[in-house]
């Protein structure tokens, strides 16, 4: 177990005025940690995962990344390429609406392959092989290469959205709501691939939802938000299990029983 | 006839005329960087190589002697009418041989005879951005340029050849100048793409109606665009010029009767007529061929 | 080391914030140690705090006070404050948990979720699989079974599952909650088997036994939890 924490959050704000998108967050995410980020609509979970990746400017606060060559930087002092680098590379962010995450009218292939294009493949063969390994392990037929994405159902978008997202082998995903609006069956199969993948490559993951069953299934690690703040956190199991603040034990209570 | 009203030299005020040389200087001090520029009403409506006219406009001085081609000839109806444009509002020198020339305004080619120091080639450019396409957001586009942020051009060429085995992209194909701003070179014909590779001539394109300048200094790398193992190839051609036997060179297709009789002629008239005059002759126009004399582009048509 | 688990001075209660605040004391003042190579018997009433106690221990349920020290890569780690990532680690290497319930993950064949222990400590997937293998066998689940996942497996059957996954490893404590339940005769009598090979081995066992049978078999000596109930601790 390595002791260096790969993200550091500290005192994360954001307002917009006078509310609250969220308020004061930190924590520190380890190397292979999943973590779960559980709320309802309005909870700030949503805000808070974007202020972490970036791709909101908090109010206050700094995110700290253990980058590959060892040292941390602190992601709002780097410049924009420097930035938007890290986030073709070493990072993945996986949307809840699968055509936010993908280029709608090119090859499955070229959606996969296009962030190895962009830092310098330039081997036409081996994209290509990359490209059809990684739909193999997400489950698409490599058959299904050249065709685009407007021709795929919602599981299949989401899964070539992961896939696009993992070619880089990056240390660190965020994932918003990535089961959201899919069937059931499907949403098992994504879990179960997502939670296949964090496993073998050790990946971080910070994951966004509401559906507490998928923050069972894939983390170590939850936080419970509720109005901006972080009300509960810890073990995933024992937050689900043995909850101590009042929303939370709602939260637990409030799911359906099958 | 007279005159009813008379012309700043070249038609651009003097104002202007600074405003698009400084645009073009900071465009050679970035080569294949777009440079806005503040675009003017030209008497040619938009799409007919106002880019073009206005970079020569202001470059033009009394010395210089203007050739104007399209798709590689000087006689089509474009090209005609922004020499005798030039002609009447700068009384310059005009001529059809690309070795006289000392700034030649072309639109979608490049003339075959190599070209030299004392040269300028103006470039007519449709669209400037050669990601336009792929990404419609400027504001993206910009970006990408200023991040050297590539990949999308290549996704381009990987889709080419995920659909047709090869690059299909043929003409407009982009390059990547002094290693480092990729840029559309207008629809020049990919086989054109190695001339501007470290030419002794200086090249200048200009889009009148995107408002943009770029730039390639002489002896500038430009390099096309590829993959390791579908590499950059011209186009070949397996017959030479029918009237004057050129090889290598691009060719145009003309239809000779409605029987399917066809034949290819060089696209650059100029380089054709030249080399009739220096006695090289093609298999229609060889003594013992078709049609000896009387065509188009022969000695007596010229006259 | 011979005692892996000491339980310290530990307190713990429900706050059932939906029930206005109702305040259901679970346990008091618990202390105890369960020595290597002895299986603790958890005893009491239905009711009494047994099931919560093993879940304390096991980091699923937080306590109020006290602490619960577990011998860990040679070090002690008190896992009533020890951050996630601590406990995660403490069972991936230290302590085993066989639960009454088995919870399902959908798509997985029951012989990955018993070999998966194995493979979270490194070990390779074919010789986790063939060791998985051998206990399924062992516990008598039929082989068809193997290659499904035991969503729709009966109680039984899961309850196998979850023992061998439990058993897969030689983590150095083990907790068990109520491991025959819903076993006929021939496969209690492996799972006492399976103690019995623990104990030899070195192993600290702490468990909940309905069966008296079981018990008797496997048990070095029983705790009575109703000592540390809250209501005798109040009065």
């Amino acid at each position: 177990m390595t002791d260096t924490p790969l993200l550091k959050v500290k005192d994360i704000s954001k307002f917009y005025g006078s509310r609250i998108g969220c308020r004061d967050v930190s924590f520190e995410l380890w190397p292979g940690e999943v973590l779960a980020i559980v709320g309802e609509s309005g909870s700030g979970k949503t805000t808070l995962l974007n202020c972490i990746s970036t791709r909101l400017l908090p109010t206050t606060g700094s995110v700290e990344y253990h980058m590959r060559d060892e040292t941390y930087r602190d992601l709002f002092r780097m410049n924009e390429a420097e930035r938007r680098f890290l986030m073709r590379t070493d990072w993945g962010f996986v949307h809840q609406n699968p055509a936010d995450g993908l280029r709608m009218t090119v090859s499955a292939g070229a959606n996969v392959g296009e962030r190895l294009m962009a830092i310098g493949n330039r081997h036409y063969g081996n994209i290509r092989n990359t490209a059809i390994d990684w739909l193999e392990r997400v489950e698409i037929d490599a058959d299904r290469i050249d065709d685009q994405p407007r021709a795929f159902s919602g599981g299949m978008r989401q899964r070539l959205q992961i896939a696009r997202n993992l070619v880089t082998g990056p240390r660190l995903v965020f994932m918003d709501e990535p089961t959201g609006g899919l069937d059931v069956s499907v949403q098992a199969r994504l879990l179960d691939l997502v939670r296949g993948l964090v496993n073998d490559l050790g990946l971080s993951a910070i994951i966004v939802t509401h559906d507490l069953a998928v923050a069972r299934l894939l983390s170590h690690r939850m936080m419970v938000m509720k109005d901006g703040y972080v009300i509960e956190h810890g073990l995933t199991d024992r937050v689900l299990d043995d909850p101590r603040e009042p929303y939370t034990q709602l939260l637990v209570s409030s799911i359906l029983q099958v | 006839m007279t005159e009813l009203a008379t012309y700043n030299f070249a038609y651009l005020d003097e104002q202007t005329k600074r405003m698009i040389r400084r645009a073009i200087l900071k465009a050679i001090a970035i080569p294949g960087y777009q440079v806005p520029f503040a675009s003017r009403e030209m008497p040619m409506p938009y799409g007919w190589g106002t880019g073009g006219v206005q970079l020569t406009a202001a470059i033009i001085g009394p010395q210089d002697v203007l050739k104007v081609i399209d798709q590689g000839a000087d006689d089509t109806t474009n090209a005609v009418s922004i020499r005798a444009f030039f002609q009447k509002v700068a009384n310059v020198a005009v001529t059809t041989r690309t070795e006289e020339a000392t700034i030649i305004q072309t639109r979608h080619r490049i003339p075959e005879t190599k070209l030299n120091a004392n040269q300028v080639l103006v470039y007519q450019v449709p669209t400037p951005e050669p990601l336009r396409y792929l990404e419609p957001r400027e504001t993206e586009t910009r970006k990408m340029h200023a991040l050297e942020e590539y990949g999308l051009m290549h996704v381009k060429l990987y889709e080419d050849i995920a659909r047709n085995g090869r690059i299909a992209t043929t003409y407009a194909y982009p390059v990547k100048v002094a290693g480092r701003y990729v840029m559309d070179p207008s629809p020049t014909p990919k086989f054109d793409n190695p001339k501007m590779h470290l030419s002794d001539a200086l090249q200048l394109f200009g889009a009148g109606r995107e408002k943009r300048i770029y730039a390639v200094p002489p002896y500038t790398e430009v390099v096309s665009l590829d993959f390791e193992d579908h590499p950059f190839e011209v186009q070949r051609f397996d017959k030479p010029c029918t009237l004057c036997g050129a090889e290598q060179v691009y060719l145009d297709e003309v239809i000779l009767d409605d029987k399917g009789g066809r034949m290819f002629v060089c696209s650059d008239t100029d380089f054709c007529e030249d080399r009739r005059a220096h006695g090289h002759v093609g298999p229609m126009l060889a003594p013992n061929g078709p049609a000896a004399d009387g065509l188009p582009g022969s000695k007596e048509a010229a006259e | 080391m011979a005692t892996p688990l000491v339980v310290s001075e530990v307190f713990k209660s429900f706050t059932m914030h939906l029930r206005d605040g109702l305040r259901l004391p679970v346990v008091a003042d618990v202390s105890f140690s369960v020595a290597s190579g002895e299986c603790v018997v958890l005893g009491g009433p239905s009711g009494i705090g047994k099931s919560s106690l093993l879940k304390m221990i096991y980091g699923n349920y937080a306590v109020d006070n006290g602490q619960i020290l577990v011998a860990h890569k040679g070090k002690i780690v008190d896992l009533a404050t020890a951050d996630p990532r601590t406990v995660l680690e403490v069972r991936r290497q230290t302590m085993g948990y066989v639960s009454q319930f088995l919870r399902t993950v959908p798509r997985v064949a029951a012989i990955d979720v018993v070999a998966e222990p194995l493979l979270a400590r490194g070990v390779n997937a074919a010789d986790a699989r063939e060791k998985a293998a051998g206990l399924l066998a062992q516990l008598n689940l039929p082989q068809e079974l193997w290659q499904l996942p035991p969503a729709t497996f009966s109680g039984g059957e899961q309850q196998r599952v979850n023992i061998a996954r439990g058993f897969i490893t030689d983590h150095a404590i083990l907790l068990l909650d109520e491991p025959t339940a819903s076993l006929d005769a021939r496969n209690r009598a492996v799972v006492v088997d399976l103690i019995e090979q623990k104990k030899r081995a070195g192993v600290a066992l702490l468990g909940i036994f309905h069966d008296e049978e079981v018990r008797e078999a496997v048990g070095s000596r029983i705790l009575d939890v109703s000592q540390f109930s809250p209501r005798k601790a109040a009065a």
